[in-house]
């Protein structure tokens, strides 16, 4: 028996229960949709996370105050922590590998215009900021360099605040009331959009110094360090590790490059995909009992169709190829079905939603279809099995 | 071409030994017509299985063409039922949702044959039994006598030596009956070996050779003069 004639003789026997090899194929094309979309979720929300890190350049440290000993946000141990000062990022800007070591924070609070009110953020900084987040384009200036630590009272806006506050008019040279302390407004930043979920766009800048004194804090949530682009990561962060101990007497900074963000960022998303491939295997396997249960039955109703083929000339390995052909084909028709109507998911949710994080996770979608053939196999290997050693005899009598 | 060496077959029915078959020896020659007949349980039906290698023996040979077949596995036994034998069934067992053509295909497509040779061996087969009109009907659109005769035309469309005939006619009304014995008589006079099942005495004595089974023994086994 050829090939090609057991495929046909398969398929056929498939097509004339198309009802029901419909329904089966579900089971596995459910499970191959859950894998596409669930996995593209994750790949879409990975490429977006790690495209929110790398917008701003790869040659930026951040030094936070706090050791931890994990990856991951630092937790302050009481007393034991000095806060980062101005006299730090002095050190730390005069170190020779570093450009710029810029204090920033950021916190909640209200901007009014003379007439309008914004419940916004609020980000203290040093004056090279625009640096690190690369606003090359600026309306007016960014904050000028004062001594730090009695700037005068200028404020930047962010461009969605400045449309906020004073719609299309020129705002350069305007008065803006951060938490009721007035600020001169001498610059507008260009678009950059989200970051971890706060909109650097709909925020006022203001001088790190009236940032503390505003919101009582000793120290800065964290300088951000950008260093010479000739410069390894590994030799600036030891050299920066290596001051603060001497300056602080311990290490107690924690020093996040964006490799360790984006290292820490692609772990944590490989398990979610992980995870959410993991519960779309669970449908597939879910579709391969359901494969395993109809060809048990169509074993049963064909009892003296393999009767007859055994008599006219198939051998035992024969009648199970059959069956095994057929069940395989269940599941590649499924994993098919899935493909399709998973594309076409895709498809309708980002034309419903164009900004919907979402990105085809290709491996996933390979490894799915490949184990649909394989649980078609499994599934169907016992009923076969049971077809190939049905006696013929047994088999012809019962109709 | 058929010879039979002590052959016995046993069945194990709760802790009774069945001899289904007892020490037969018999032999068959080319382009016979026998007859085997006995009550149901003589091991009529058991002879004719292991003729067919459906059954095998428990002890004895069975030698075909000069070949014995009590050595061989399942693989060589499906090839030997696939060239060398051709079976019909009381109840016809043709597979339901296969047309005429199709069912009559079956045989040539298990042993690999190409399309094209296929589709003309089938054709002249539909001719020899009549039924070219037929071809794309499934079983369940032929009446009883045309499904019995596409189950010939699948039966000898490998060009077998031999045909095995299970009460042919034991599901056919007198007519049609009558038409497919003629047939598989002529397949017969063709040079085709033709053992029929029955136990319809009338059809038993249009044989040349009828063979009586009783408990698993031949009791008689007379040729026509």
């Amino acid at each position: 028996m050829k090939f090609k004639d057991i495929f046909l003789f398969s398929s056929f026997s498939i097509v004339s229960q198309k009802m029901r090899s419909f329904l089966t194929a579900m089971g596995i094309a459910v499970g191959v949709v859950c894998v596409i979309f669930l996995t593209s979720m994750g790949q879409g929300l990975q490429d977006f996370m790690v495209s929110q890190f790398t917008q701003f350049g790869s040659n930026i440290i951040a030094v936070q105050p706090g050791k931890t000993q994990t990856l991951g946000m630092p937790t302050g141990v009481h007393g034991t922590i000095k806060p980062l000062s101005f006299d730090d990022a002095e050190a730390i800007e005069r170190l020779p590998l570093i450009d710029y070591a810029v204090p920033v924070s950021g916190a909640s609070g209200e901007i009014e215009s003379d007439t309008r009110l914004r419940r916004s953020l609020v980000v203290g900084t040093g004056a090279d900021y625009d640096i690190i987040v690369g606003a090359d384009t600026m309306l007016g200036q960014y904050l000028p360099k004062d001594n730090p630590k009695t700037p005068r009272s200028f404020a930047v806006l962010g461009p969605k605040m400045r449309d906020e506050l004073f719609g299309n008019e020129n705002p350069l040279g305007k008065t803006v009331r951060v938490n009721s302390q007035r600020f001169r407004i001498v610059g507008v930043l260009p678009p950059k959009g989200d970051f971890l979920g706060f909109d650097l766009d709909d925020a006022v800048y203001i001088p790190i110094a009236k940032f503390n004194t505003m919101f009582n804090k000793n120290g800065f949530q964290e300088i951000d360090v950008v260093h010479n682009e000739n410069a390894t990561t590994e030799e600036v962060v030891a050299s920066v590790k290596r001051l603060m101990i001497s300056r602080h007497g311990g290490e107690d900074v924690t020093i996040t490059t964006q490799a360790d963000m984006i290292e820490t960022l692609g772990e944590i998303m490989d398990w979610l995909k992980f995870t959410v491939a993991a519960f779309g295997g669970i449908s597939l396997l879910v579709g391969g009992v359901g494969i395993f249960t109809i060809m048990t039955v169509a074993v049963n109703e064909r009892k003296s169709e393999i009767g007859i083929l055994r008599a006219i000339g198939a051998s035992q390995s024969r009648i199970r190829e059959v069956f095994l052909l057929e069940s395989i084909f269940l599941s590649i028709f499924g994993a098919f079905l899935g493909l399709i109507a998973g594309f076409m998911i895709i498809n309708i949710a980002l034309y419903v939603y164009p900004d919907l994080p979402i990105a085809v996770a290709w491996e996933y979608i390979t490894y799915s279809v490949f184990i649909s053939i394989f649980i078609g196999l499994f599934a169907g290997f016992l009923p076969a099995r049971s077809a190939s050693e049905l006696d013929p005899i047994e088999a012809l009598r019962s109709d | 071409m058929i010879r039979l060496d002590k052959l016995s077959r046993k069945f194990q029915v709760g802790n009774q030994v069945v001899h289904a078959l007892d020490e037969v020896d018999l032999e068959i020659n080319t382009n016979d017509y026998v007859s085997i007949m006995g009550v149901s349980g003589s091991g009529k039906s058991t002879l004719l299985n292991i003729l067919g290698l459906l059954d095998t023996p428990t002890s004895g040979d069975y030698i075909l063409s000069g070949i014995n077949t009590s050595k061989m596995d399942d693989d060589e036994m499906a090839g030997i039922r696939s060239a060398k034998i051709g079976f019909i069934f009381q109840s016809f067992h043709l597979i339901p949702r296969l047309t005429a053509f199709e069912n009559i295909e079956m045989p040539m497509i298990l042993s690999g044959i190409s399309p094209n040779e296929r589709s003309m061996k089938v054709d002249s087969a539909l001719e020899k039994v009549g039924l070219t009109d037929r071809a794309d009907h499934k079983p369940e659109q032929l009446s009883g006598g045309q499904r019995q005769r596409v189950a010939i035309a699948r039966s000898i469309v490998m060009e077998p030596d031999v045909l095995l005939a299970d009460e042919p006619t034991g599901n056919l009304d007198t007519t049609s009956g009558n038409e497919v014995v003629k047939l598989i008589e002529e397949l017969n006079s063709a040079g085709l070996t033709l053992i029929v099942v029955t136990h319809d005495r009338e059809m038993g004595e249009r044989s040349n050779r009828l063979i009586e089974l009783r408990d698993g023994k031949i009791i008689n086994d007379q040729r026509k003069p």
